[in-house]
């Protein structure tokens, strides 16, 4: 049974004092996207049909490569932030909620490497 | 983790319909929730038949109406009757709104009444509302200074004053509150935009010497970031304010001084 006070219970364990820099993340990748995401579907839409060597070519550009690990970077930094809030939303359970928290944030890092070796790959590999 | 299963008074029954006057000719229903804490009973809507011809405009005047002549047993909470107390906030035809300003003609079809969403409910129409006044009291809405008071009033120009419109006016009837469904889902640790419409009506008081502290109390993922601009307060609100936009200056401000 609950015998709290209410303003016990909404003063909680007081405060974080930190929120901003997460708002403040999302909304910057989120701007980041926006040329980043135009971009690539222009290249992409570029290079339909294209085989090994032509990739291969087209990433060996500089700018391309830099482009690739920049949309990896911000698109996974704001896809784990994101998810981040929905879990916090709707995952009541501590638990459950802990340990979605801790999959989302190591999984986008592992698909983050991934993606980033791919490009190194096809960019520097034999 | 999610809950699929609505609790158990989740589901509403129907309720009994209350006649009107034979000689009536002007006839609304009313469907109105009912939920009595003394039985086991689920809640119901019941449907009260209002002769409009012998009644008020407002929806407020029709559940006097009801409450005088068709149904004392029927509970909610009504004051000032003009949209200043903030007493009377339900949900009407769909929207939280006040029964006192909000005439019945507006309403299409049914008037529909329900309490003010996801609420502990106490009976019928009236909400539990501790855990916001509680949230209202953790933000201390009163001026803070250390400059000792002066043998007259604290000076404001007509320029910070104006800082304050849209903000003051609020009657914390917690219509946009229940509105919004952040506060649905983490209402305990989410403030709310009525109690941070309040907050930023202190941050934004030029005589208040405690901005830091309360933009600091205010700096945390739950509090105040749960604010993911729905805007459902901002429609619903009935005296036309802007919670939402009270939020953004909290954020900006925040953001300001990193």
């Amino acid at each position: 049974m609950e015998m709290r006070s209410p303003l016990s219970r909404v003063r909680g364990l007081g405060a974080a004092h930190e929120g901003v820099a997460h708002w403040w993340a999302q909304r910057l990748t989120g701007v980041a996207l926006v040329p980043l995401t135009l971009w690539f579907i222009w290249a992409m839409s570029g290079l339909l049909g294209a085989d090994l060597a032509a990739m291969k070519a087209w990433i060996g550009m500089g700018q391309n490569a830099v482009l690739l690990i920049l949309l990896i970077v911000a698109g996974m930094h704001h896809a784990q932030l994101g998810l981040q809030v929905v879990i916090e939303d709707y995952v009541h359970a501590e638990g459950t909620k802990t340990v979605s928290l801790v999959l989302v944030k190591l999984g986008a890092v592992f698909l983050g490497a991934i993606n980033i070796f791919a490009v190194l790959k096809l960019t520097f590999g034999s | 983790m999610v809950e699929f299963n609505l609790p158990a008074n989740s589901r509403i029954t129907e309720g009994k319909t209350v006649k009107a006057a034979p000689d009536a000719t002007n006839i609304r229903k009313f469907k109105v929730y009912r939920w009595d804490p003394d039985t086991d009973d689920l809640p119901r809507v019941d449907t009260y038949e209002v002769d409009l011809d012998r009644c008020g405009p407002m929806v407020l005047d029709a559940l006097i109406k009801i409450k005088n002549e068709l149904d004392s047993t029927l509970t909610f909470r009504r004051s000032c009757r003009e949209g200043v107390c903030g007493s009377c906030a339900f949900n009407i035809d769909g929207t939280n709104t006040l029964a006192c300003t909000k005439a019945i003609e507006d309403i299409k079809g049914d008037v529909k009444i329900y309490p003010l969403p996801h609420m502990p409910v106490i009976k019928d129409l009236v909400p539990d509302l501790n855990v916001p006044y509680a949230q209202l009291k953790s933000i201390e809405p009163w001026l803070q200074a250390d400059t000792p008071a002066p043998t007259r009033e604290r000076l404001q120009s007509p320029e910070e004053r104006e800082k304050l419109d849209g903000l003051w006016e609020c009657i914390l009837c917690f219509c946009c509150q229940t509105s919004c469904p952040s506060y649905w889902w983490n209402g305990d640790r989410y403030l709310g935009p009525a109690i941070l419409l309040q907050s930023y009506r202190w941050i934004a008081d030029s005589r208040d010497e405690a901005t830091g502290k309360r933009l600091d109390n205010l700096n945390d993922p739950y509090r105040l970031y749960r604010c993911h601009t729905i805007m459902n307060c901002t429609n619903t609100c009935p005296k036309h304010l802007n919670p939402g936009l009270a939020i953004a200056e909290i954020k900006k401000s925040i953001a300001a001084r990193q």
